[in-house]
């Protein structure tokens, strides 16, 4: 039953990764793709009607973590405390860019949301990524599930590394699903530069997967997973330096999910390693929650997944069409205006 | 000190929070009947309110929303004892919540925004409706949860964990703190999403700007406010008399009624009496009146606070079981005295509806619109009485505040994230307050996206998918 829900939790930390990280790439490469105002809007709107139904996974996630493993929930967000404050930072930040943006016709009101937008998309995979990175690697932990060490402590290099991969990840199936979305000049700067991205990628990916290796010591053989992660960011490198951009954002997803996946696989039965004394690791099993709870959450579960499923499909049919920059004559760019 | 800080920051962070969660519970409401109007009776004048209320709403929600992110990571930052000891409870509600309404909440309020004109109008219909019950369904959630903490139900102890453990999810969902508490919060919502949409119209009419389309929000928020400000009154009444049986301490504290009494004196207005202070000066008095509200019954008896710490020291051990009767005292005042005033603000306009007039009367759209702070000192100071009311205890009877704090973490920690936390909260309060202002303030467009104020970005009216955000 543990590891049932150990199962849901990892498929709601891929969705997030897969949905989320789309938008989180177009988020920080917005002012990239876009040069004018106009276009920037365009870009952001290509993720307007998702964004926040995308993040409602990554807090299911963790209030997964909650119901299900209240002992993992309480030693993990303690021991990211500071972490974990930028990251609510850059989540509130990012957050109401969206809506405020526009709302007011002045460079610097229009530029502050632009960077917190930008700024809050990148620090976001980069630091969950880093987070999830130490879960493997490992931490100090003590007998009683304490976290022992400092913030410094919590940026060693393999959760860096995942980090980074992870970052690098969101912009490639950022820039791909951009060019599926959009077109004119937006659409071909995102095409330019997701083979690029993608490259840049598979190099990180591989020494993902040969790091992980070596930190879940799981010896030389790679497994099946690690076999599909690197097909699927080979895959998204190579169609979309042919210009397959569907292939290329579907691949792109799928290594954004897979990526997280073996973490997980590797993690498993363990949900965060202590480096103090093997005996301290928090597993499935000495943090999760007695039988009745996880009963109950899995009747919920089992009854409304299926439901959030199909109405989040359901908004992605609905906006499935291209956007096209808009005619010349609804320009408004802040240059513009403030000149009226 | 530890415990203090951090009772600061989730006081902070949760007070702050509860400013936007009303606006989002009760305006999501008031604009969904906008809408069916406009659906109903085919008149573009309500749709352009719609439209014009929607706005005002996404601004809230796009702050209420990332403000409960904060909420939600800090009982695991903060109160990680907390979480570790009763997360197989606690847990159950949140985790649920974000599955049914968290997600329903985000994904239709998209599908709503960017589906103007694009989607069949009963499906954007049922949009705005699914927005306006999810969070009505959220709240149901995040409220079973406070509940419990009130009053800890459905549960037995492990004989070998000494933890509580689930047993009956439904003892969550009938708890009485939790039903008389739900509804109260709604309502009280209903009351705030009422009181703001009559300020900005009374702001409108006031200038006689588009006089036929607010005198029509105006009319519709008052027939919403009377009702809804008489029920909310009545309930949190009964609530008063429900928690005073599960945590007499909180309801005597807000008495400061030192000393147990018959045919108790409700003490309107008093000087002193704060935890250091058992004879205050009691300025004016209102006989039995305490006895009627604690126990529905003119002689009824309440026990002092000095004879429940006395009971608690009893049960528990020694330790100081008395809320801060100062905040306990004068919460529930403010609380019922401001209420009182928003009912009258109500029937006034009430009658002037009645009378036809309206918007004729200056000193009732003044009065109205000042009226805007009332909703958030009534809020805040009803979470003070319920919130502080608790204390020492972080679960009523099962584990005190200062057990459930992280062990790990260390004041400078407490202390960086919460001038962080109060950084960014003021900045985005700023900027939301000056957005509201701007598009509370802004004229009624005319519903094509062709109207909007000279050099107004405003995508809400754009034809252009491109261009909502």
């Amino acid at each position: 039953m543990a590891t049932f829900w150990f199962i849901i939790d990892v498929v709601f930390w891929v969705g997030f990764f897969i949905l989320e990280g789309f938008d989180f790439g177009v988020g920080t490469l917005h002012s990239v793709v876009g040069k004018t105002e106009v276009e920037r809007r365009v870009a952001v709107n290509t993720i307007g009607p998702f964004w926040d139904g995308n993040e409602v996974w990554l807090i299911v996630a963790g209030a997964v973590i909650f119901a299900a493993f209240p002992l993992w929930y309480a030693t993990m967000f303690s021991t990211f405390y500071l972490a974990l404050v930028v990251v609510l930072m850059a989540l509130m930040v990012r957050g109401v860019s969206f809506e405020f943006r526009s709302k007011r016709i002045d460079p610097r009101w229009v530029s502050t949301w632009r960077w917190s937008l930008t700024v809050g998309s990148a620090l976001l995979p980069l630091l969950v990524g880093v987070a999830l990175g130490d879960l493997l690697h490992g931490l100090p932990i003590d007998q009683s599930h304490q976290f022992t060490g400092n913030f410094l402590t919590l940026l060693q290099p393999y959760g860096l590394w995942t980090g980074v991969t992870l970052l690098s990840l969101t912009l490639l199936s950022g820039a791909t699903f951009l060019a599926i979305k959009t077109t004119g000049v937006v659409h071909d700067r995102a095409s330019t530069l997701a083979p690029a991205l993608g490259w840049v990628s598979t190099a990180l990916v591989i020494g993902f997967v040969i790091w992980t290796h070596l930190a879940a010591s799981r010896g030389a053989v790679p497994s099946l997973i690690d076999g599909v992660v690197v097909l699927a960011v080979v895959g998204a490198a190579w169609s979309s330096g042919i210009g397959a951009q569907g292939w290329a954002f579907a691949s792109a997803c799928a290594a954004a999910g897979f990526t997280v996946m073996l973490i997980f696989v590797n993690l498993y039965p363990h949900v965060m390693v202590s480096t103090t004394n093997a005996a301290y690791s928090l597993t499935v099993h000495n943090t999760a929650s007695p039988p009745y709870t996880l009963k109950v959450m899995t009747v919920v579960a089992v009854i409304f997944t299926p439901f959030v499923l199909a109405y989040q499909t359901w908004n992605f049919w609905v906006f499935r069409s291209r956007l096209a920059s808009p005619p010349v004559s609804s320009e408004t760019t802040p240059k513009a205006a403030s000149g009226a | 000190m530890r415990t203090d800080l951090a009772r600061w920051q989730f006081a902070t962070t949760s007070i702050y929070h509860f400013f936007f969660v009303p606006i989002t519970i009760g305006l999501s409401f008031l604009v969904a009947l906008l809408q069916t109007m406009w659906h109903r009776s085919g008149d573009h004048t309500y749709r352009r309110l719609t439209r014009f209320f929607g706005t005002l709403l996404l601004i809230n929600v796009a702050v209420g929303v990332v403000t409960g992110l904060v909420q939600e990571f800090e009982f695991g930052m903060n109160w990680s004892a907390y979480s570790a000891y009763v997360g197989n409870i606690f847990g159950g509600p949140l985790a649920m919540e974000g599955l049914l309404a968290f997600f329903l909440e985000s994904t239709f309020l998209g599908v709503w925004l960017f589906g103007w004109d694009r989607l069949p109008r009963r499906v954007h219909l049922a949009c705005i409706w699914l927005v306006a019950a999810a969070t009505m369904i959220s709240a149901a959630f995040i409220m079973a949860a406070n509940s419990w903490m009130q009053h800890p139900v459905g549960y037995v102890m492990n004989a070998a964990t000494h933890q509580p453990q689930l047993d009956d999810i439904w003892a969550l969902f009938t708890n009485p703190v939790f039903l008389w508490g739900y509804v109260h919060v709604v309502l009280a919502s209903l009351v705030t999403g009422a009181i703001i949409m009559l300020a900005v119209s009374a702001w409108h009419l006031r200038r006689k700007d588009s006089v036929d389309a607010f005198r029509r929000t105006a009319t519709a928020s008052i027939v919403v406010l009377i009702p809804t400000m008489v029920l909310t009154l009545f309930v949190g009444s009964e609530l008063g008399v429900v928690e005073a049986t599960y945590q007499p301490m909180k309801i005597a504290a807000a008495e400061a009624q030192w000393n147990t009494c018959t045919s108790c004196s409700f003490s309107a207005f008093q000087i002193g009496g704060g935890n250091n202070d058992q004879t205050p000066s009691k300025i004016i008095e209102i006989p039995s009146l305490l006895s009627i509200l604690a126990t529905n019954s003119l002689h009824g008896e309440v026990v002092g606070l000095n004879q429940l710490q006395a009971q608690d020291v009893a049960k528990y051990g020694p330790g100081n079981y008395v809320p801060n009767v100062f905040i306990q005292y004068w919460s529930m005042r403010v609380m019922a005295y401001f209420a009182v005033l928003v009912l009258v603000l109500a029937l006034w306009g009430g009658w002037l509806v009645h009378r036809e007039k309206l918007e004729h009367s200056r000193w009732f759209l003044a009065c109205a619109i000042w009226a805007v702070i009332l909703p958030f000192v009534l809020n805040t100071a009803g979470w003070m009485l319920t919130e502080n009311g608790r204390q020492p205890w972080i679960v009523q009877g099962l584990m005190k505040t200062a057990d459930g704090i992280s062990p790990s973490v260390s004041t400078t920690e407490i202390w960086i994230s919460l001038v962080a936390f109060v950084l960014v909260y003021v900045a985005l309060g700023v900027a939301d307050g000056y957005l509201m202002v701007r598009y509370g303030r802004r004229e009624l467009s005319d519903g094509t996206g062709h109207a909007e104020p000279p050099g107004d970005a405003s995508a809400e009216e754009a034809d252009d998918l491109a261009l909502v955000y």
